[in-house]
């Protein structure tokens, strides 16, 4: 299983039963595929979906129903359908009970860098910026580090999307909790150690005193 | 009054440097057909309001950046259409980008007479640059001006001849915000039907707001 499969198996743990979820482009997205069946999830697209559901199979493709990547989707029974300002009405007011979204980095405070490299990636920030400043729930999905390179950090070094807002991140190596004074590890990887966690991290973790491991099955 | 117009006609209400707002998501909801014909003609320096850049550099508004006909943009995200990006390290295109909860508000409020709107989005990240923050009840906003436009081309699945609009599924993101806050609002029409021919229940904008209506072709 690849790093972004145990993320997204770990991640979809995560739903409740009638949460109202969003799900950031990419890895986010994959989440969904592993939601237990008996979970009852209303997905939201900020283009201005809520209950939006799979990939619109060849042939059935409706040219004016996309999700927020462009892509043909299908929406579920008892979809509703909405302008931009409703969407961000939802995400901005609350009725969105989690977020899950990737990160460039983030940081022991909660705050989330994910929408520009100043000179080098310039995408925008579309709506991250009002999902994590408006949804119940925080959570971001990445890879433990890129290319080598710590992305929990004491502090972001890039532009911030959001200030001190990100609940729980999940790595392919380990859950952790962001608490008012830093990262507390929550869950880890049968396949490492806490040593190599910490050594992968560039802020220190508290352990929690119930480490489980994380169970991707 | 007779709203039915032709292309040439629809053309006559775009100039060099004109500011335009674009209806659409990733060119999902966006008229096409008009992009075609500002294209053709060739209008220079144009500020466009829009949520991106189009899907691509062939679509949508991604067919005006790659005329090099845009000077200024303001937009939530550009990172589906690389040739934006290179304009803008080539300097030879203006982009802010705006959170996209944001940009709805502030199309919103430029529409339907508010001086402003207060949100929580952006609260300190570069977004908040230059803007006044305001507390209410504890907890900081920013002042986020409203937008308007000289003229606001936008989409809809059916127009009757009075200019009410009806949006097929998640094609009406941007259109029913931008119809409010233009001096001239030109719908293209997926297909123009009689007045009386949609339900007024099923009315999505109001056809006061539309000044000129042409059918796709």
């Amino acid at each position: 299983m690849n790093a972004k499969e145990i993320i997204a198996r770990r991640a979809a743990q995560e739903v409740s039963n009638g949460d109202v979820v969003n799900l950031g482009i990419g890895l986010p997205t994959m989440v969904s595929n592993y939601i237990n069946d008996d979970v009852v999830v209303t997905l939201q697209s900020e283009n201005g979906i809520l209950g939006m559901g799979g990939l619109a199979a060849e042939g059935r493709k409706d040219k004016d129903l996309v999700n927020a990547g462009g892509q043909h989707v299908s929406v579920q029974k008892g979809a509703s359908l909405f302008d931009s300002a409703a969407s961000f009405g939802i995400i901005r007011g609350g009725h969105v009970d989690l977020t899950m979204l990737g990160a460039l980095q983030v940081d022991k405070e909660g705050t989330l860098a994910s929408h520009i490299v100043p000179g080098k990636m310039v995408p925008g920030m579309g709506g991250a910026m009002d999902l994590v400043a408006g949804a119940k729930r925080v959570i971001v999905v990445t890879t433990h580090t890129a290319k080598g390179a710590a992305k929990l950090l004491d502090k972001v070094s890039l532009p911030p999307t959001a200030v001190n807002k990100v609940n729980r991140i999940i790595t392919e190596l380990a859950v952790i909790d962001v608490e008012e004074d830093g990262f507390k590890l929550v869950e880890i990887s049968p396949d490492t150690t806490v040593e190599q966690v910490q050594e992968l991290t560039g802020s220190p973790l508290k352990i929690d005193e119930n480490l489980k491991i994380m169970n991707i099955a | 009054m007779d709203k039915i117009i032709n292309i040439e006609t629809a053309m006559s209400f775009i100039h060099d440097e004109s500011v335009l707002m674009i209806g659409g998501f990733l060119s999902n909801g966006t008229p096409e057909h008009l992009m075609d014909a500002i294209v053709e003609k060739g209008y220079k320096d144009l500020t466009v309001i829009a949520n991106d850049s189009g899907l691509n550099e062939k679509t949508g508004i991604g067919k005006l950046i790659s005329a090099k006909l845009v000077k200024n943009l303001i937009a939530s995200h550009i990172g589906t259409n690389p040739e934006t990006g290179r304009q803008m390290s080539e300097g030879t295109l203006n982009v802010t980008l705006v959170p996209q909860g944001t940009l709805a508000e502030q199309v919103r409020a430029g529409g339907v007479g508010l001086g402003g709107i207060l949100t929580p989005t952006g609260v300190g990240t570069e977004v908040a640059k230059g803007k006044n923050v305001i507390v209410i009840d504890g907890k900081e906003y920013l002042l986020e001006k409203p937008l308007k436009a000289d003229v606001a081309l936008i989409r809809g699945t059916f127009v009757d001849e009075a200019g009410n609009i009806y949006y097929d599924g998640t094609t009406k993101n941007f259109n029913p915000l931008m119809a409010q806050a233009a001096d001239t609002v030109i719908a293209v029409a997926e297909k123009i039907v009689p007045t009386g021919e949609i339900n007024p229940n099923h009315v999505m904008t109001p056809g006061i707001f539309v000044d000129y209506i042409l059918e796709e072709e």
